[in-house]
């Protein structure tokens, strides 16, 4: 189990020595959602590419293979084969395990009731976003500060026009879609400071919509929380 | 020896196009079909060179060369073009050219429906191309979310021009999927049954259902939207029970099986070409019959998948996500029939083969990555990102374009009567092989590592420098590709050596026409017993050409066809066509000039062009059937040895088309039907009135007065199909009278009505259910009118009963929607 992990990470590895543990990277998870779906990625990434590479092969061998006549019965048979094998048993077998790994994943990620979540109110408008924490009545722009370890509720909404929300490295995006609260749970493991940016085209700026997220450790936090409530 | 080439002049005098100006005229489906594809042509290079501005501004971190509202006009623009004006378009042209001719018959059946559709696609795109020309391009993206593309957030006329130039070329997308699913269901070869169908034709149907059924949600969201932009009507307003996200459903409802509308043609070719170049029939036929079908089908039904990340119900993501995996499977399917037919057979590696293998590489890479995605997790993550135009860049270049280009090498011979030649066609290959990977193979990871779609630039040192420069790179290199093979086409032309007969040494009949093809195909229609019609008689092509097979009479002057059982191909009747015709061109220009008008806001105009196209429309149905021009009814024609002439009969084409064009128009009604529902119950404001601002008695009378015209119409043609034709000019005024109250009593209803049309979102989703009504009643109770007077001329009669069966199922459809309305739209939400 341990090796296979060692191996699976060894991409991971290569790809950071490439420089490419940015600041919105997938690929460089800092919260239990985003890890999982790095590990989602790597497996899916190395099927696919065994899958790719052995189709390509079969299909330039059956191109270029040697010619021997078939009976009608051999070629019905073969037929049958290559296609209940190929195209109807790999992907099966493929959707299966795929799914096998992916709901409970996602299931993993949902907001479901928690009592010990933060409830966070984001509302995004051209182009900037509004941060406010409604327990502690405290206001914030493009900013988001998160304890660490600890679940947190993003309850995303919109002034105008359809914005995403999304920090990669803490996990998934959500629309932020006028008329409608969308709620998407984050968690930050390690401190630090994240990139975030809206995903959906929003108008010109959209490139420019970006924020960031600040994981502190729980202590930190309260402390945060505290000095912005005597600043009031 | 001279008595064949006699025939082949008579031939030729009736069915060549008209000379000079007069080709504008032209309604030949081979004529009509090169003129799609070249104009294709023109607009994937305009497509190309926005691409090559998109890759120039991302190039480097940072960059200012474009601005960034010029930006989203690119990329909109970009996506615009490449689907709605190259894709779509180019491959109904390639469909257009080969069917007829692969099914052994003479022309599509509704020569001036392609006429009418070429010019609707050439003015539309022509007016969306204006757009960017005078820098008023859409700027929203290719699938215009709104409220960013609103009234509000969009001002200028960018969105208009999408709205409604997409809409006026989506008539010709429709008409050419009516046109293609009648004329391969009617006109195959005698003995073509459908089991013995050349696999391309499988495609093309399903191809063609599927833009009947596919397209209408669109041009239904689309006509919302500009109602909601031009008239203030709020559909997807949230604050006035609106909601933007029915936009989505009904885009993706539409852009989803849009891939597929794509894909099939483009596998159809793979399947073509793969047993030429294996020397052996295609294996699996049946295999793949199913799977297309199935395709079809779970196409409509994973929509959802563009919208994982606008907060559906998880059970929904669930089975959106089951669904869009399971197409996985009919793709598999044909992938390893299409092994195994090479596996057992003996393959020529020529040029088109190439491509193939092209394609495979590709395309699969596409469809895993597409797995990928449709797993929700995986999708919150990468959806918007550049993985995801890394994704369908994968799915389109390698599932379309590669076997189109594929397929181009295998029938130039067939357009030009020469040989491709492998040098600079290996060239072109490996320049958009590598090309194509070196843009798009690391892309992945540029989304990966968290570069969103659409942006105009990014900053330095976040890991995406080398990786945008990198693609920018390689789609220069792609362009260059492109570049070369353009030329490779256009030299091949002149210097290619003459092709011989059916150079590939193909089984199916379009090699049969002669290379270049005649306009009229074939002189004499063959009948086939087999799958591989050429493999198995060698001579046909000479027994057709010589005259030797069904229907050579040309003497009458018409240009006429077989018209075959739709399942068994059995001999039926024969189809006579219209020849050229000025009437496609006039309506095109006359709904030009309504699309431009509507864009300009000037509506005093719109609505007097709007009068124009459609008394041009009417004319058009005027010249038809036993018309003096058309087939009028003569002696002669009962003496001749051949099946009787279509418009004698009461199944014809015309029958067929009705029918397909109401499922079409039964798909924008349950498109409407389903925006209603949905914003009644799913839109976070939706709400339903408790009394109902519509008169319930008057709908009452008005649907009574209906239903008695259409019971009267029902019996007349019954009687008609017995072969009684008494009192049909008082039974059709009759239908005319009861149809005429009906009218004016809808009429009343929507005047006296009191919606707030531009208040809330119920009251414009009735008014446009009762636009809808008004339209359909309207069509059936002037066309019965035309009908009456038709009667009188004796087009119409006991020995022509064509007309009213064609048009029967049309008043049977006013009469379903219009109690369906009713039921739904006024008594559903008073009973709730």
């Amino acid at each position: 189990m341990f090796k296979q992990a060692v191996k699976l990470a060894s991409p991971a590895v290569a790809i950071s020595l490439l420089g490419c543990n940015g600041h919105y990277s997938i690929l460089d998870p800092a919260g239990p959602n985003a890890q999982k779906v790095m590990w989602l990625w790597w497996g899916m990434f190395i099927v696919a590419s065994i899958v790719l590479l052995g189709v390509c092969a079969v299909w330039w061998y059956a191109m270029k293979k040697p010619h021997k006549d078939y009976t009608a019965k051999e070629v019905r048979g073969l037929t049958n084969r290559l296609v209940i094998v190929g195209g109807i048993g790999l992907p099966v077998v493929c959707i299966a395990a795929l799914l096998g790994f992916g709901i409970p994943a996602g299931h993993s990620m949902l907001p479901w009731p928690n009592e010990q979540t933060i409830k966070i109110n984001v509302h995004a408008k051209q182009w900037l976003w509004e941060v406010s924490y409604p327990a502690h009545r405290i206001q914030l722009q493009d900013k988001v500060i998160l304890p660490a370890g600890i679940p947190v509720d993003i309850q995303v909404t919109s002034e105008d026009v359809i914005h995403s929300f999304w920090v990669p490295r803490l996990g998934g995006k959500i629309d932020a879609i006028p008329g409608r609260t969308n709620v998407l749970r984050l968690q930050g493991d390690k401190p630090g400071v994240y990139g975030g940016q809206c995903a959906e085209y929003c108008g010109f700026a959209h490139a420019k919509m970006k924020f960031e997220v600040t994981v502190l450790p729980e202590q930190e936090f309260t402390q945060w929380l505290a000095a912005q409530q005597r600043e009031k | 020896m001279n008595n064949d080439l006699s025939l082949h002049a008579q031939f030729a005098k009736v069915w060549d196009n008209l000379p000079g100006w007069g080709q504008l005229a032209a309604v030949n489906h081979t004529s009509i079909s090169r003129r799609f594809m070249l104009t294709g042509t023109v607009f994937f290079i305009i497509g190309g060179v926005l691409a090559m501005l998109i890759r120039s501004q991302l190039a480097l971190p940072d960059q200012q060369l474009i601005s960034p509202a010029l930006y989203a006009q690119l990329f909109t623009m970009h996506g615009t073009v490449m689907m709605f004006l190259f894709a779509i378009p180019i491959l109904e042209g390639a469909a257009m050219y080969l069917i007829p001719k692969m099914i052994g018959t003479r022309d599509l059946v509704f020569p001036r429906l392609s006429a009418l559709g070429y010019y609707c696609y050439l003015f539309g795109g022509m007016i969306i191309m204006a757009s960017l020309f005078l820098g008023v391009a859409p700027d929203s993206g290719w699938f215009m979310y709104t409220p960013l593309s609103s009234a509000e957030f969009s001002a200028g006329p960018g969105s208009d021009f999408w709205l409604l130039g997409i809409t006026f070329v989506e008539i010709s997308a429709v008409s050419a999927g009516v046109e293609l699913t009648v004329s391969i269901l009617r006109t195959r070869a005698p003995g073509m049954s459908l089991s013995k169908m050349p696999i391309f034709c499988w495609y093309i149907l399903a191809m063609a259902l599927m833009i009947v059924f596919g397209f209408p949600p669109l041009i239904l969201a689309s006509i919302l939207l500009e109602l909601e932009r031009a008239a203030g009507m709020p559909f997807f307003d949230p604050s006035a029970g609106g909601d933007p996200i029915l936009w989505q459903h009904l885009f993706w409802l539409f852009g989803h099986p849009e891939v597929y509308i794509i894909f099939l043609p483009a596998a159809g070719i793979v399947s073509t070409i793969i047993p030429v170049f294996a020397g052996r029939p295609l294996v699996g036929y049946r295999w793949i019959v199913l799977a297309i079908i199935t395709m079809g089908f779970v196409s409509f039904g994973l929509w959802v998948h563009h919208m994982f990340t606008v907060g559906i119900p998880q059970l929904a993501q669930a089975f959106f996500s089951l669904a869009s995996m399971l197409v996985a499977i009919p793709t598999a399917i044909q992938i390893f029939a299409w092994i195994a037919t090479l596996w057992t057979g003996r393959v020529r590696f020529e040029l088109p083969m190439l491509w193939m293998f092209g394609f495979l590489f590709i395309f699969v890479c596409g469809g895993l990555t597409g797995v990928m995605l449709a797993l929700v997790p995986f999708d919150w993550q990468v959806h918007d990102t550049h993985f995801v135009v890394a994704h369908f860049h994968y799915v389109l270049i390698g599932g379309m374009l590669f076997p189109l280009i594929g397929g181009l090498y295998y029938w130039l011979p067939h357009l030009s009567g020469r040989m491709p030649s492998m040098h600079m066609g290996k060239w072109a290959f490996w320049l958009i092989f590598i090309g194509f990977n070196a843009t798009f193979l690391m892309m992945h990871l540029t989304g990966l590592l968290g570069m969103p779609r659409r942006v105009v630039t990014y900053e330095a040192g976040l890991g995406w420098d080398w990786l945008n420069m990198l693609s920018s790179f390689g789609s220069f290199i792609m362009a260059s590709g492109f570049g070369m093979l353009i030329l490779d086409v256009v030299l091949h032309f002149r210097y290619g050596q003459k092709a011989p007969f059916n150079p590939w040494q193909a089984d199916t009949l379009e090699w049969a026409t002669g290379t270049p093809p005649t306009s009229y195909n074939f002189l004499s229609l063959p009948t086939v017993s087999t799958r591989h019609p050429l493999w198995d008689k060698p001579d046909l092509q000479a027994t057709i050409r010589d005259g030797a097979e069904g229907l050579k009479s040309i003497g009458h002057g018409r240009r006429e066809l077989y018209g075959t059982e739709a399942v068994t191909a059995q001999l039926r009747e024969v189809i006579h066509l219209p020849t050229h015709s000025w009437l496609p061109l006039i309506s095109a220009l006359f709904l030009a000039a309504l699309c431009i008008s509507l864009l300009s806001r000037a509506y005093a105009i719109a609505l007097g062009v709007a009068v124009l196209a459609t008394v041009s429309l009417f004319r058009w149905g005027w010249v038809n059937g036993a018309h003096k021009v058309i087939a009028p009814l003569t002696e002669q024609e009962h003496q001749r040895d051949e099946p009787p002439l279509h418009s004698r009969t009461m199944n014809g084409p015309g029958l067929w088309g009705m029918v397909v064009t109401l499922l079409s128009d039964g798909s924008l009604y349950l498109s409407l039907l389903f925006g209603w529902l949905y914003l009644w119950t799913v839109a976070p404001g939706g709400k339903v009135p408790d009394v109902s601002s519509i008169s319930i008695s008057m709908m009452m009378l008005s649907g009574v007065f209906l239903t008695i015209a259409v019971f009267v119409y029902r019996r007349m043609v019954r009687s008609l199909r017995v072969g009684s034709a008494n009192n049909l000019p008082s039974k059709l005024i009759c239908v005319f009278s009861f149809g005429g109250l009906h009218l004016l009593t809808l009429i009343y209803v929507v005047v006296t009505s009191d919606l707030a049309i531009t208040d809330n979102a119920h009251d414009a989703t009735l008014f446009v259910m009762l636009m809808f009504l008004l339209f359909h009643s309207s069509i059936a109770v002037v066309t019965s009118g035309l009908q009456t007077l038709r009667a009188h001329k004796g087009y119409i009669s006991q020995l022509l009963p064509y007309e009213p069966a064609v048009f029967s199922p049309f008043w049977l459809f006013t009469l379903a929607i219009f109690w369906l309305s009713f039921g739904s739209f006024l008594i559903l939400p008073l009973v709730w």
